[in-house]
Order: structure tokens, then sequence, then C-alpha cells
């Protein structure tokens, strides 16, 4: 069991720099998701801490300790890749036991500690089988088996349920939150899901272009956007911005009169006749449960509003006023992205 | 015809023959007459010239294939297998894991690893008849082995098979780099990296990962190359003529010296033909059940 601490690190590949000064406190048992679209340099992240990858400056301590130089083995951290990496001629007891025999322990204890590891992932009756001779979802469990075997202070994931079917993923969601209760070790949790992050998650940290954007519990990182990347990356669909001076909002922005970007959710905003944004229908969308007009704005900008299936549907075509609820308005600096307090 | 209908009219069968004509032509003037021809030489006696033919029947075949002058070439071609087929392929192994890192200016090494294939066993035989020189070649100056100058690797009969394989691995080292770094290459690197965080030494990866991942491509290797092996003729032809005292008399060589040679008998070379089909026809039933059968994993 240790916390993490990222300081500063950095890492470039050539001349692109994946992972630009990233500091992050994560603390012991904590389940942090580094959630943010491909190619963001999350997944690098999460290489950087296991030591597959070395820093190009900045450091990575586990437990209070520096181990930029300490080999990936020595670290006390276990990984699961997104495509399980099991050893395809090894049997699933094999596979569990590779990481139990490189700790040279004896016959007898790497027994039961494989028995122990395949109960509480309830693979007990797989353990002779071969990889190939398994379902998708089983060999999750085996590659999540060979990392806990060794109890590792630190367990890292790289978008371990992506190649699950959306059933399984429901329920292995669910399952990876009661092993994390059950494991009391520290979880860094990579994905680009953020039903995952939000689902999963102690406190979820965004990265985009290298960069960590924001980092907190998932409420807030849904209520707060700290800028308006994390604002359109993190919620379905994601949130309205408006660039504009607003002049007739019952909200005053918070820059006197000079333009902003305007943010609602599109939960937060109702269709009355007498609403200050104008709009015109685009496109309805059913989703059953819900339905989703689409409109353009004044300025040409698109507004999606989430509206209750019950509720009096607008044609397409159809001009409507548009009224975001007061206190659920959010406000963002145009030039730099940020959001204005 | 009491069995169900063609489904194919005539029109439609004497086209398809129409089509397979070329090929049925090329095949039978060039592998099927041969074979059938060489069968029926089998059985007869025949002068210098090739004239005079007689018939002997089959007992040349037992004579031929029991003989000691036959049993030695084959035994000699087992040897000549054994001792280039395993260090070709280890040779193979061991460049190709070294140039399958990620380092910069790696596909040099890998183009001059694997630049053999572009050579003929004409221009490797010639480079290693000059290596191998007593008196000129570089191994006799640089070394001062006594048998690098008399009588020299070729003329030595307990070295001239072992120059002659050197010479073959060399000359196959490009076809084994190019396929066993074709099998690394097929190994997901996420193995390695979960090895790595496993804890696996280097050898360990190495045994536990890459030789048994890999082992697909080395029963390929040891198929094809074991057919290469006895199929050689170019090498011993341009280095020994399966000399020294008949040590390097490979069997396709042997067959040429009584087909062409001073003894020259086409019937013997006939049998013998006959013979080495048959051990290679079993070769590539082997190589195809592989094939067949080929290993999947994941």
């Amino acid at each position: 069991m240790a916390g993490l601490q990222l300081d500063a690190l950095t890492k470039r590949f050539d001349d692109t720099l994946a992972v630009d000064a990233i500091d992050l406190d994560i603390a012991d048992q904590e389940f942090l998701v580094l959630l943010g679209p491909s190619g963001c340099g999350k997944s690098t992240v999460l290489r950087l801490i296991a030591g597959l990858e070395y820093p190009s400056s900045g450091t990575v301590s586990i437990g209070g300790r520096i181990v930029n130089d300490v080999d990936p083995a020595k670290r006390d951290v276990a990984m699961v890749f997104q495509s399980y990496a099991l050893y395809p001629h090894k049997t699933v007891a094999q596979n569990i036991d590779v990481p139990l025999r490189s700790q040279k322990l004896p016959k007898e204890t790497r027994s039961e500690m494989i028995a122990e590891a395949a109960r509480a992932l309830d693979i007990a009756d797989l353990l002779g089988r071969k990889p190939a001779q398994l379902s998708g979802g089983q060999r999750q469990r085996v590659a999540l088996a060979r990392a806990i075997v060794r109890r590792p202070a630190v367990f890292l994931m790289d978008e371990p349920l992506s190649n699950l079917d959306a059933a399984l993923r429901v329920q292995t969601r669910a399952e990876l939150v009661d092993l994390h209760d059950r494991l009391d070790t520290t979880f860094v949790y990579v994905t680009h899901d953020q039903v995952e992050a939000m689902t999963m998650a102690d406190r979820v940290a965004v990265i985009q272009e290298g960069k960590l954007q924001q980092v907190g519990p998932p409420s807030e990182v849904y209520d707060e956007p700290a800028n308006t990347m994390v604002a359109r990356f993190i919620g379905t669909p994601p949130m309205n911005l408006i660039t504009g001076s607003p002049t007739k909002a019952p909200e005053v922005a918070p820059t006197d009169g000079r333009e902003v970007v305007v943010g609602f959710r599109p939960e937060h905003v109702a269709i009355t006749p007498d609403g200050w944004l104008r709009g015109k229908v685009l496109l309805v969308e059913s989703l059953g449960h819900e339905r989703l007009v689409h409109c353009e704005v004044p300025g040409g900008e698109r507004v999606t509003i989430r509206v209750d299936p019950d509720d009096a549907i607008p044609h397409d075509g159809e001009p409507i006023g548009l009224a975001p609820t007061p206190g659920r308005i959010h406000w963002f600096d145009p030039s730099t992205g940020r959001r204005l307090p | 015809m009491t069995g169900r209908r063609s489904v194919y009219s005539s029109r439609e069968v004497s086209l398809a023959f129409f089509l397979l004509l070329p090929s049925l032509v090329v095949f039978g003037l060039f592998v099927f007459y041969p074979l059938v021809r060489t069968i029926w030489l089998g059985f007869h006696e025949s002068d210098f010239f090739g004239g005079n033919r007689v018939w002997v029947g089959p007992s040349q075949y037992i004579d031929v294939l029991t003989s000691p002058d036959t049993r030695n070439s084959l035994w000699i071609s087992i040897l000549y297998t054994l001792l280039t087929v395993p260090t070709g392929l280890a040779a193979g192994i061991g460049l190709a894991v070294l140039a399958n890192k990620p380092l910069r200016g790696m596909s040099v090494f890998r183009t001059i690893f694997s630049s053999t294939v572009a050579t003929s066993v004409a221009v490797a035989s010639l480079m290693f008849l000059v290596l191998f020189n007593p008196s000129v070649g570089i191994l006799s100056q640089v070394l001062s082995w006594e048998v690098f100058e008399h009588p020299g690797l070729l003329n030595d009969p307990s070295w001239a098979l072992i120059a002659v394989s050197a010479a073959t691995v060399w000359q196959n080292l490009g076809f084994t780099f190019i396929i066993v770094t074709a099998g690394l290459q097929s190994i997901p690197a996420d193995l390695y990296e979960s090895a790595q965080l496993d804890g696996l030494t280097p050898a360990r990866q190495f045994r536990e990962i890459t030789l048994p991942l890999l082992s697909p491509t080395l029963l390929f290797g040891v198929v094809v190359l074991t057919i290469i092996a006895f199929q050689s003729f170019g090498q011993v032809d341009l280095l020994t003529q399966g000399g020294p005292l008949d040590r390097t008399n490979l069997l396709v060589y042997s067959i040429f010296d009584n087909a062409f040679g001073p003894s020259k008998d086409e019937g013997v070379a006939s049998v013998q033909a006959i013979g080495l089909f048959g051990v290679m026809a079993v070769l590539s039933m082997i190589q195809f059940r592989i094939l067949d059968r080929r290993v999947h994993y994941g």
C-alpha cells in the first residue's frame, strides 16, 4: 500500500510532447481515473508510473520514494494491459504463477496464492485452460488475477474494459469497484470512457494535450469544469458553449460587458417562449427515455437541449426561446478557456 | 452414370480443360515426363554414351539403393543437414534477436544480415573458396592453425564437410534471419512489457516468451532448411567436387557424378534420383503437416 506522487512529470518523444509537466498526488488506497481522449498522453503517464517509459524530466514517487531509476519489477506495481498481455502458451495457473516465480516463493505458497487470486476473481475452474480457450471477460479476469496475486502497492490499469461488450462492461465496472474495496490498494485507471470515470473513480484527473486539465471528484469535474476543454469532454452530449456578450442573461457575466463563453449543460436549459436565448430547431433525436433537441442560435453556434419525452417537442425549423437554469450557468474566458469565478 | 449428375455441362468441362492446357503441357513436359522417364531409366543399364540400353529390372533399384556409395552419400547428406540446419537457425535467431531492438540505425544491420539472400550459391562458394585457400586465403594468413595451410580445410577429409557446411550456413543466413525476424515481430510487445513488470530477466523472457512463441517459425525453418540441405549441389561442385575421399559427396552431387562423371551411368543416377525423390516426398509431407496445423496462439 502506498500513495503516488508525480512531480512535473514530462515525457517527450522526439518532437512530440506527450506528457507536459504533470503534478499529481494520488493518495494511498485511492481509486484515481486518468481520463482523456485518445492520444492525450494518459497511457504514457501510466507507463511512466510502471517504469515502461523513462521520464524526460520530473519524478515519479511511490510510497515517498523516487522510483525514476527503479526497475519496473521492483516498483511494487502491477499492470493490467488493454490487450491483457496473457502468455498464450501458458495455462491460466502458469500465467498467474509468473510474477510469483520471479519472487522465488516456495511452491506451496505459490499454489495457495494462485488459488486465492483465482477464487477472488471467480476463475478457479479455468486454471488448467489456455488463454485461447477463454472468452474476453474470462481473459480479463485472468489478467486481473495475475496482477493482484502478488499484492502490489499500486495497481495500474490501461483501458481494461475496452475489449468487452457493453453488458459485460457494466458488470465488470461494479466488480472492479468491489475489488478495490476488498484489496485496499491504490488504483490508477486509464480510460477514455467518461462513464467509467464517473462511476468508478474517487477522483478523476482529466488530461488533454499532455496536460493535466483538472483533478477532482467526478461530481466536481462534471459540475464545475475548470476550462472549456473539460466542459466539452465530460458529459454526453457535452456542455453547450456559446461565445458572445450576453446582455439579457439573468445572471450577470463576470466580465463587465466584454466577450465571454457561456456554458450550460443540455439538462440545465428549459424551452420557454420568454427564454433570453433565441434558437431555431434543426433536429430532434429520440433516445426513448429522453429526447435531444439540436438548435442553432444567433452566431451560428449549435446548442443541444435534453427534453423529457413527456414534454412538448418542438418541430424542425421552429423558432424557440431557451432559458438556461439560473445557478447552472458557467462562464469561461474566451482567450484562455479558463473558468471565470 | 448412376451417381449424382455432374453440375458442369460438357461445354464447361471442355473450357476448363482448355484453360488448364498450358499448365498441363508445362507440368507434363518438365515434371511428369522426366519423373516417369527417370523411373524407367532406373530399370536399365547403358554404356558410357548413354546408348545400348539393356533392361536389368528392379534389381538395380535394390543394388544401387543398398550400395556403399549411395549409403555413404545419404549419410554425408544427413551429416551435412545436421551441421547446417541447427547452426544456421541458431545463428539466425541470434542475429534476429540482436537486430530486433528498437535502436537507431538498426535497419542498416537488418539489411546487412539479410543480404546473403541476394547472393547466389556460386558467389558464396567462390568467396569461401578464396577464404579457405591454403596459400592465399585470409584464414591461413590470419590464423596460424596447421590445417588452414596444409592441406587446407577443403582438402582435409575431416574438415572438408565442415568447411562446406560453413559456406552453406553463411549463404542461408539471410533467409533464416528474415523468417526469424518475421516471427519475432509477430510476438506482441506488451508480452515483454508485462514480463518486465512480472520480474522476468531478459534470459527468462527469451526462454519463456520468445522461444515458445517462435516455435512455429522454427519448425518451418527446420523443414525448409532440411529440404535445402538435401538438395545442395553448387557448393560441393565448386568447393570440393565431392572429395576428399568422398567426404563431401552429397546425394545430389553423387547423382550428378554418376550421370555425367567419368563412370557415367544413367541407370544408377536415375535410381539415386528416385531415392532422393522419396526422401524429399517424406520431408515435404512433414512440412505440409506442420503448415496445416500451424500452431495458433491467443
